[in-house]
């Protein structure tokens, strides 16, 4: 137990080093830039017609003009406090925008998260117990040609055949336009829903299918699966019997260590569906110069990342028997 | 003499190799290996380590990897052994015992592995009988394999052997990395199956511990038999027949530690002709032109000086 | 017999694929003025045969257009393929070979690098450069160099306890030599490989950030820029605007793919036992 917990303390310790890290250097990135916030949000004729007085005040409003080290001290003394400044385009603080578009966003990462896992699993499964076979080459290729498809490419794709074609699915956003708050219901997400969460999965089952082939093939050509074989046991029975649990640790791990991918496909994905997330949140700061919302878009999004690598590895420490049994006698 | 359990004749094995960008070749593993085992009998195939002898091991059980092709023939108790009938006698009267604890699945208790899967209660009292008999406790069961010592190990897939009646036991380099008295016991412990009636195929690198339970060696050298004589012809260097053999037995600790001369063999030097001609003292011109393997009193041997003397 | 003209037509399929590859960059480099040309007498046309990918809103012949974007991207994604590949190799090896402390500090950066999300950190470099041709190509660079760090990394560790190489040690030959002699031949068909097969997420990266508006500005012709603004038509059922330069995007990403995996099959001394 005290192992298990030394172990935790450690990786937590770590993770908040590397989000430390990760701040810096988008702090870094973002102070360097030498897009003017004011031109793009408030429009270079607009500026034109303003007063000094009116400019300086806007200049305040968006930090330009203090040295970079001191807004980061600032900023960074802020957020340990819970504060996250305030969203310069949506005139919100940045936690609340943030709350909302995670929780939008959380839908569909966490469906596609878990389509593609199981079902690349599977078909990674099949994939590598056959290699070389019809249903390997089929699963290769497929694996092959949705990797080499741009996201956003293929959101549009369904997007032209199911909402504009078939009329069957919204065009976009997350509610119907101009319904009120209270009148949404749960299905009526849904159906927005459906689209980006289906486009990510597919995105998403090409590495996991292609990785647990891999694992797969390890195993099935690995010293014991050869006795196995020695002893009568047919393919399927390896399959089922050894294959199946020496792969399932192994890409269970790397499906935890995989959100910052699934998180990536959703920045293009929900730019294409006008789906309010944390991704199109992301965007939108970019193109605006929103500084505080993109820190913390950024923060958060890393912090995502890591608590997945951090699952992974807990994963590894506390399941494998080989692991458990370093602590015995 | 019964009929004998297993018949190897003329086995050649090799594997195709890609070289450079385009090319292929084929890597000879073996050529023209032969032998019997009878019910009952302890034969040993001894060769350096690496010198594709554990081939030999999964040409006889049908598990050779896809790019491997064989010729020659493989008869089990008279009939041919086809892949058909390995499929069927693999794991019952077929049996390997592997070289080491990475053949047993690391994420499964022992128990279960040595039991095949079975949960039945016939199933578990003969796993827990056949642990007892190599001196291994029922908490062994609930062991993963990574928690077995080197010893214990190479018990434990003894006994994944014996769960049913093997007819042919192939040990494959029992061995390697156990001090000399668990050596002797495991050895032991093979030489007792060949005394109740199966036939022993004993893989193994070293001549001095498979002469204590050997009942006849088989001389393996470069991909190919050299000679096959009883164990007893061992005890002096004159009943042994080819000159290999006889620095073999030269080199043993006991019998004055002499180095052969010569380059070591390497398959990419295989040509026609003995293997072992450039370190040989007795080697002659047509040493280098194919030698049949002769049938003479005791065994067989390969050598030109019994073809041509 | 089979399989040797099976290697053989895989060296040719290389070389058809860096053939075509190649044309359709000469293609965009040369056609560069006819992809701007508008035309509004010819706007919003259907593909046929005279303009077999259609023609957008403002009259321009979209399969110009579509080799043009193409052009681009290849290009961009081959310098910073290859610029990322030698950093790959550089700190790769830094971290195999100049002790625990090197090693340390590189993979702390790693971690850093691949803690934030591809796209984010392509945005946050963008918009550190003002966007435009310069961010894409620093972005995409930073941000691809990780895992075939990771992979040489390993690969030089493996060498450096290999039997050859301590040999040679003991033998008292020099630093440089060892690399040279025995290090470097064994790891260039890894590098190769693997700077290929970075090319495909190159093109796709440069092609995504460019199409959130963070890339090439919207004069380019770049793929990025045709399918966002072709994004807008969409629902008006103009779904040549869509669907053409995409499919030409991914049959280009594709084509890299299969080099790489081509070359990967020919000199990988592993698949020796096909």
């Amino acid at each position: 137990m005290k192992r298990n917990l030394l172990f935790l303390s450690k990786n937590l310790l770590k993770m908040a080093l590397l989000l430390l890290c990760v701040s810096m250097v988008a702090f870094f990135l973002v102070s360097v830039s030498p897009i003017n916030p004011l031109q793009a949000n408030v429009g270079q004729t607009a500026l034109g017609s303003m007063s000094p007085e009116q400019i300086q005040k806007l200049e305040e409003y968006w930090g330009v003009g203090q040295p970079p080290v001191e807004r980061y001290l600032a900023w960074a003394g802020d957020v340990l406090r819970g504060d996250m400044g305030t969203s310069l385009i949506y005139r919100q603080s940045v936690a609340s925008v943030i709350g909302q578009r995670l929780q939008n966003s959380l839908w569909l990462l966490v469906i596609a998260w878990a389509l593609s896992g199981t079902i690349g699993f599977f078909l990674g499964a099949v994939a590598g117990a056959n290699r070389g076979g019809i249903w390997d080459r089929l699963i290769k290729s497929y694996s092959l040609i949705t990797a080499s498809t741009p996201a956003f490419w293929l959101a549009l794709l369904l997007l032209l055949f199911f909402s504009v074609w078939l009329k069957v699915l919204p065009i976009g956003l997350s509610v119907p336009i101009g319904m009120e708050a209270s009148a949404v219901t749960l299905l009526d997400r849904v159906r927005h829903a459906i689209l980006p969460a289906l486009t990510l999965a597919i995105t998403g089952v090409s590495s996991v299918a292609l990785h647990t082939r891999e694992k797969m093939i390890d195993v099935m050509e690995s010293d014991y699966a050869l006795f196995a074989r020695a002893r009568g046991d047919s393919n399927w029975r390896i399959l089922r019997r050894h294959g199946l649990r020496n792969v399932l640790l192994p890409a269970l791990t790397l499906q935890f260590a995989s959100v910052g991918e699934i998180i990536g496909g959703s920045v293009l994905i929900e730019q294409v569906f006008s789906y309010p997330g944390l991704g199109q949140a992301a965007v939108a700061a970019g193109l605006g110069g929103d500084v505080p919302l993109l820190m913390g878009v950024t923060l958060v999004c890393a912090g995502l990342v890591f608590l997945g690598n951090l699952a992974a590895n807990l994963l590894y420490g506390v399941v494998d028997p080989r692991m458990k049994g370093r602590e015995s006698p | 003499m019964e009929r004998p359990i297993l018949e190897v004749e003329h086995l050649s094995l090799s594997f195709t190799q890609y070289r450079g960008l385009l090319g292929r070749t084929q890597l000879p593993a073996i050529s023209d290996l032969s032998l019997r085992i009878h019910p009952g009998e302890l034969v040993a195939v001894v060769g350096a380590s690496g010198s594709g002898k554990s081939l030999l091991a999964h040409a006889i059980l049908g598990i050779l990897p896809y790019n491997a092709s064989l010729t020659g023939a493989l008869f089990y108790n008279g009939a041919p052994l086809t892949p058909q009938r390995q499929k069927a006698i693999r794991g019952k009267e077929l049996v390997l015992v592997p070289q080491s604890v990475s053949y047993l699945d690391p994420l499964m208790k022992v128990g279960p592995q040595v039991r095949n899967g079975r949960r039945d209660e016939a199933a578990r009292n003969r796993s827990r009988a056949v642990l007892a008999r190599y001196g291994l406790d029922p908490q062994v069961e609930e062991r993963y394999p990574f928690q077995l010592s080197g010893g214990m190990a190479r018990r434990v897939l003894i006994s994944t052997a014996v769960m049913e009646q093997p007819r042919l036991v192939i040990a494959d380099e029992p061995t390697p990395g156990l001090h000399p008295q668990a050596a002797q016991r495991v050895l032991g412990h093979f030489r007792e199956l060949a005394d109740q009636g199966a036939g022993v195929l004993l893989i193994t690198h070293d001549l001095e511990l498979a002469l204590t339970v050997a009942h006849r060696i088989v001389v393996f050298y470069a991909g190919t038999t050299l000679e096959e004589a009883p164990a007893s012809a061992f005890q002096e260097d004159n009943t042994l027949r080819h000159p290999y053999t006889r620095a073999l037995w030269r080199a043993m600790p006991q019998h004055g530690f002499h180095a052969p001369e010569g380059s070591l063999f390497s398959p990419q030097n295989q040509e026609e002709g003995c293997p072992f001609r450039q370190g040989c003292p007795e080697a002659r011109e047509d040493c280098a032109g194919s030698i049949p393997y002769r049938q003479v009193e005791g065994g067989y041997v390969r050598c030109i000086r019994e073809v041509a003397p | 017999m089979k399989k040797r003209s099976r290697r053989k037509a895989a060296l040719s399929l290389l070389i058809l694929s860096l053939c075509l590859l190649l044309a359709v960059t000469l293609a965009g480099v040369l056609l560069r003025d006819a992809a701007m040309e508008t035309d509004f007498a010819r706007k919003n046309l259907p593909p046929s045969l005279r303009y077999p990918f259609g023609t957008d809103w403002m009259g321009r012949d979209l399969f110009v257009r579509t080799l043009c974007g193409l052009s681009m991207s290849i290009q961009i994604g081959i310098i910073t393929a290859s610029v990322s590949a030698v950093i790959a190799f550089l700190l790769g090896s830094a971290a195999a070979l100049l002790g625990r402390g090197a090693d340390a500090a590189v993979s702390w950066l790693i971690d850093l690098m691949m803690g934030i999300p591809h796209i984010l950190l392509l945005i946050l470099v963008s918009f550190a450069c003002g966007k435009g041709f310069w961010g894409v190509v620093i972005g995409v660079t930073l941000s691809h160099w990780m895992s075939l760090s990771r992979v040489i990394r390993g690969e030089v560790l493996q060498l450096r306890e290999s039997g050859y190489v301590q040999v040679a040690q003991k033998l008292g030959m020099g630093r440089g030599y060892i690399l040279r002699r025995h290090m470097v031949p064994h790891l260039f068909p890894q590098f190769m490989v693997g700077l290929v097969l970075l090319f495909p997420h190159a093109i796709l990266h440069e092609a995504s950030v460019t199409f959130l508006g963070f890339g090439l500005s919207p004069e380019q012709p770049a793929i990025g820029v045709i399918l966002s603004e072709g994004m807008k038509y969409l629902i008006m059922g103009q779904w040549w605007l869509a669907v053409f330069p995409g499919l030409a995007l991914v049959l280009v990403v594709l084509l890299f793919d299969l080099v790489g995996s081509t070359l990967r099959k020919l000199l990988d001394p592993a698949s020796i036992h096909e």
